[in-house]
């Protein structure tokens, strides 16, 4: 079943396909399984263990044994942090193989997830490992004779129900502060991708993360996802994925034990290009915005707005760009684009096309797929884009820009906010007065100035509006999984309050 | 109309009743009628209103709004009654909000929000304007308590001294804290430069309580001010009337026009159209886990609005054979019976060492039964009526659950009186954990009283709920306090003393008492969001 390789590079054989639940690979209880494909061929690669309610109910019944009664949040934040650097550090060492098997399951570039996503989460489990002996409450001066403090405890069992787009940077967005907070949890991989996830699964029981504390349930969204957003046991989730699947899970949060949710959802992120701009680097920043990834990111700079004076370079620079732009085998490492996740999402984004064909933008280059077998659609920009088509509103989660012109500050930071979503934002200029204003005035959990998807572990990652609530990255990641607690006791005979 | 008299008067021991002068929704720093409804009160009623108002009858006061309508005609919007528990009887008529004006007061704080001077205003400025928000309310301390007791039959000494000065102490405390919102600077791993700012996080919706309408009301606007926020507050229907007044003193503060906007109403109606509405960015509920979950769901299915919740509880006391009795049964008892067991906090389940467990019984069911209930206006009293008939129904439905089910009822369980929601101090011995009255809030004065052995099994017991709301211990040993304090899964815990709530002290449920934080600075944040910025540094001389 081991997909084909290509350009040089090995194909890894598949090790772990079945559920990890209680620190053992088990199958399902149905004995049910799901394929895996090879988005570039769309061939299969594997057959995975599908997980459904019985096995999140295994998983979520270790995860509480651990949590309730086990030694991951009993042992010392610095003991955790020692474990964790070591699962670091295992990654490393298997970074050339991870890097295949996530190019492999989602036709993400090789060179990037060896350069990029594999070693970002290591510094994420580094950076949380070097957090969890860093937690502490606060001692409070009352307006009566009382002292009280704060203790943050670990949350308790944890939902992390991961996509398909960055599946070893999400996992460990999510696991890494969860791991360092002392919370034991069960991981939902997209059923796009859950090769690596199971990975990942097998390195922490060999770093020494004890059975229980992290559990990788495969399957489907509306059978594991679902009973695991609705689960009475569990004590928070989070989720990242789309506007209308988040809203699934908050509901089935409210429905069932009332845990609380953390939703990273969708964008429709603006890029502003104002005339100060050097305009080369602004089509740079720009393509690589949307482009990035197949843009398939939730950040992605769909909607660019180029001031007047710059325009018309910006688009002759912007296409120039494109035509050294290669689609294509992601393992090449020539190639700038791999294919789309997956058939329907290959679908979605031509329709899309398809759309904003109909509604009167102008199609400047792209909009069709490439090559025969597999899901690879050319880069796609629109021009002459109005505020009210569906290309300029929804999230398209694909190679598709839509590119605006505008006068005034006022009028981009007006149409900038003239979305539903509030997840990023880019600015280009080089005027300091108008980077703080814009970044001001924009509503967006993260603004990047002169830049574009410069993510850090130490920076927080979050939606306004629409984008979800709760934030990943940075030390605001590991509140989610910690809550307060306030002890409050008389004091006699202090000498001062 | 006449019938409204004998209750507005009924104050006695002393104290004059105020007119009840705001009973109309606060819309974009008006008085207004609801949109809706159009009772159509025949011209005759105005007149003999206007009459009334003339002739310096206090008890009259509460037709004013009718003199006040904007159209200068007799087409009333809706309004529903509220009611005095100590006699049943209606207080005052007040405007009743549905989704119609929800939707303008939602557009009143968007516009503010979006446009107004409120979150541009600096914070210290902010600050500035609800320090003399505080110090009208402080002016009003004695109007204001007694709105409130007789809106809900809460103790007027209790009031005066404790809760309207808890919600001026709150709104000073958030004041101050409103010059010191500061984001992080952040140093990166490679050559950027990064930044975050704490904004505002838009219009919110507030759904208050009626258990304690002044302190939960400032507990949600006085961060969500102090934030740059303008807001939508929807208090309880049984008590709308404090709420109508500081929306008015708001007013005269200089809080610009629809930051604070008070739609009276029904939950089904009003709370349910500020859950669900797409244009609310956020929604702050303290109440039951039902409706809780409510709300949770509404803003799941609408624009997916952030939610805090503040829900029930079933709070453990835990008294240690350590203990000095007598201090351990007056705390014990006021953790059940004060504010006559409506609060979320109550500490309804009372877990005594088997040593001083007798005595502990002994003293507790004297102490019940010398509680004297009545007149909440009287200052001998010590426990007032239920807020209406439907909870005082509840509370004595449970009493018969605890009955039918083999619990030991030692002290009350019946009503009090034959007037109002009176209900006698009840205590329950012989209460296993598996019973309706051991797992169920009860939000009235019922003790579950238990006996344990060993500190293991106390602390398994106390965390046998749904809930984990608060905890109270009573030892002196300091190794007992710590194990228990950090073994039991609740947001606060108190040791040796109960329901000492302190606006630094962050206040919030673990488990099925909700999510998000109340009081202290981690209250602020509850209204705030976190923007991070993020450029290239060159030439940097250190990363």
């Amino acid at each position: 079943m081991t997909s084909k390789g290509s350009c040089g590079v090995k194909m890894p054989e598949i090790k772990f396909t079945k559920l990890f639940i209680n620190g053992s690979f088990v199958d399902s209880v149905s004995g049910k399984t799901f394929e895996t494909r090879d988005p570039r061929t769309a061939e299969v690669i594997a057959v995975v263990a599908e997980g459904d309610n019985q096995d999140i109910d295994l998983a979520v019944k270790a995860a509480r044994e651990a949590f309730d009664y086990g030694k991951w949040p009993r042992k010392p934040g610095f003991e955790r942090g020692r474990i964790m650097m070591k699962f670091a550090d295992l990654i490393d060492q298997h970074r050339e193989e991870l890097a295949i098997l996530e190019s492999l399951d989602s036709g993400k570039l090789l060179h990037l997830n060896k350069a990029l996503d594999i070693p970002a989460v290591a510094n994420y489990l580094r950076y949380y490992a070097g957090a969890a002996d860093k937690i502490r409450g606060e001692t409070l001066k009352c307006s009566g004779e009382y002292q009280a403090h704060t203790l943050k405890e670990p949350i308790g069992v944890v939902g992390h129900i991961i996509p398909w787009n960055f599946p070893s940077i999400m996992f460990f967005m999510k696991a890494a502060p969860a791991l360092a907070a002392g919370c034991t949890m069960i991981v939902k991989p997209a059923e796009q991708t859950p090769l690596t996830a199971l990975y990942y699964a097998n390195l922490s029981k060999e770093a020494g993360i004890p059975d229980g504390v992290l559990n990788v349930v495969t399957g489907y969204g509306p059978t594991a996802g679902a009973a695991l957003s609705s689960h009475m046991d569990i004590d928070t989730i989070s989720f990242t994925g789309s506007t209308e699947v988040g809203r699934q899970v908050m509901e089935a949060a409210a429905r069932s034990n009332l845990k609380s949710v953390s939703l990273e959802l969708g964008g429709k992120s603006p890029l502003i290009i104002f005339n100060d701009a050097d305009v080369n680097m602004a089509a740079d920043l720009a393509k690589n915005a949307i482009f990035f990834n197949k843009g398939e990111i939730c950040v992605a700079g769909s909607r660019v707005f180029v001031q007047e004076d710059i325009y018309d370079e910006f688009i002759k620079k912007i296409s120039e760009s494109l035509k050294t732009w290669v689609v294509g085998d992601p393992f090449d490492p020539n190639v700038n684009q791999g294919p789309q996740i997956d058939k329907k999402q290959f679908e979605k984004v031509l329709r899309y096309i398809e759309y904003g064909k109909r509604d009167g933008a102008s199609l400047l280059t792209g909009g069709k797929p490439c090559g025969e077998k597999g899901y690879f659609i050319e880069p796609t920009i629109f021009t002459d884009v109005k505020e009210d088509m569906l290309i300029a509103q929804d999230e398209i989660f694909g190679p598709v820009m839509c590119l605006m012109k505008f006068k005034t500050i006022e009028e981009a930071i007006e149409k900038a906010n003239n979305t539903i979503y509030g997840l990023a934002a880019g600015v280009v200029t080089k005027d300091l007065n108008t980077a703080n204003r814009v970044s001001r005035s924009v509503r967006a959990g993260m603004i990047w100035i002169n830049c574009y998807n410069a993510f850090d572990q130490g920076c927080p990652h979050g939606g306004y509006k629409m984008s979800g609530f709760g934030r990943d990255l940075g030390m605001h990641a590991l509140e989610k999984y910690l809550q307060v607690k306030t002890v409050i006791t008389p004091i006699y005979g202090s000498p001062w309050l | 109309m006449a019938g409204y008299n004998g209750c507005v008067n009924g104050g006695g021991y002393g104290f004059k009743i105020p007119e009840i002068q705001f009973t109309k929704l606060f819309i974009d720093g008006n008085f207004v009628d609801s949109v809706s409804g159009g009772l159509g009160l025949p011209s005759f009623l105005i007149l003999l209103n206007e009459w009334r108002a003339s002739s310096f009858i206090p008890m009259i006061y509460f037709t004013v709004p009718i003199l006040w309508s904007p159209l200068g005609d007799d087409s009333l919007g809706k309004t529903f009654e509220t009611r005095d528990p100590r006699n049943e009887e209606v207080i005052a008529r007040v405007a009743e909000g549905s989704k119609e004006d929800i939707d303008l007061a939602v557009k009143a704080a968007r516009k503010s929000f979006d446009h107004g001077t409120w979150p541009r205003m600096s914070g210290y400025e902010r600050g500035r304007v609800m320090m003399k928000f505080a110090k009208l309310i402080e002016d009003h301390i004695d109007e204001l308590a007694v709105i409130d007791s007789l809106n809900c039959g809460k103790l007027l000494r209790f009031t005066k001294k404790n809760e309207i000065p808890a919600g001026v102490h709150i709104l000073r405390y958030y004041a101050g804290a409103a010059d010191k919102i500061h984001g992080d600077t952040l140093k990166l791993s490679g050559e950027f430069h990064g930044y975050t700012l704490k904004e505002p996080i838009g219009v919110v919706g507030h759904i208050v309580p009626w258990n304690f309408p002044t302190p939960l009301l400032f507990l949600k606007v006085s961060p969500s001010l102090a934030a740059g926020c303008t807001m939508v507050v929807k208090p309880a229907e049984q008590t709308p009337l404090s709420a109508l007044y500081y929306a008015h003193l708001a007013k005269l503060a200089g809080i610009p026009d629809g930051v604070i906007n008070v739609v009276t109403g029904f939950g089904a109606t009003a709370g349910a159209a500020l859950c669900s509405h797409m244009d609310v960015d956020k929604i702050s509920f303290t109440g039951s886990t039902a409706v809780g979950r409510l709300v949770m769901e509404a803003a799941a299915k609408s624009n997916l609005k952030h939610v805090t919740l503040e829900l029930g509880g079933k709070s453990p006391v835990i008294v240690f054979d350590d203990a000095d009795v007598d201090i351990a049964v007056s705390m014990a008892h006021n953790a059940t019976f004060f504010n006559k067991g409506e609060f979320c906090a109550s500490g309804s389940r009372i877990y005594v060492q088997e040593k001083i467990y007798d005595e502990f019984l002994k003293k507790s069911v004297e102490l019940a039964k010398s509680t004297v209930i009545g007149d909440p206006f009287d200052p001998e009293v010590q426990q007032g009526p239920q807020i209406d008939k439907k909870q005082f129904d509840k509370i004595l439905g449970y009493i018969e659950y605890g009955k039918n089910e083999g619990a030991n009822l030692l002290t009350g369980g019946k009503s009090y009186g034959n007037k109002g929601y009176y209900i006698e101090p009840t205590i329950f011995t012989d209460v296993q954990e598996n019973m309706k009255i051991a797992q169920d809030e009860i939000f009235g004065p019922v003790m579950a009283l238990m006996k344990f052995k060993t500190i293991e099994e106390a602390i398994e017991k106390a965390n046998a709920t749904s809930y984990g709301l608060v905890a109270g211990i009573i030892t002196k040993d300091l190794n007992i306090a710590n194990r228990v304090s950090r073994s039991v899964r609740a947001g606060t815990v108190w040791i040796n003393c109960y329901f000492v709530l302190d606006p630094s002290c962050p206040f919030g449920g673990y488990k099925m008492s909700g999510f998000g934080k109340c009081q202290g600075m981690e209250a602020l944040d509850e209204y705030l969001q976190v923007k991070s910025v993020i450029t290239p540094i060159y030439s940097s001389p250190w990363l």
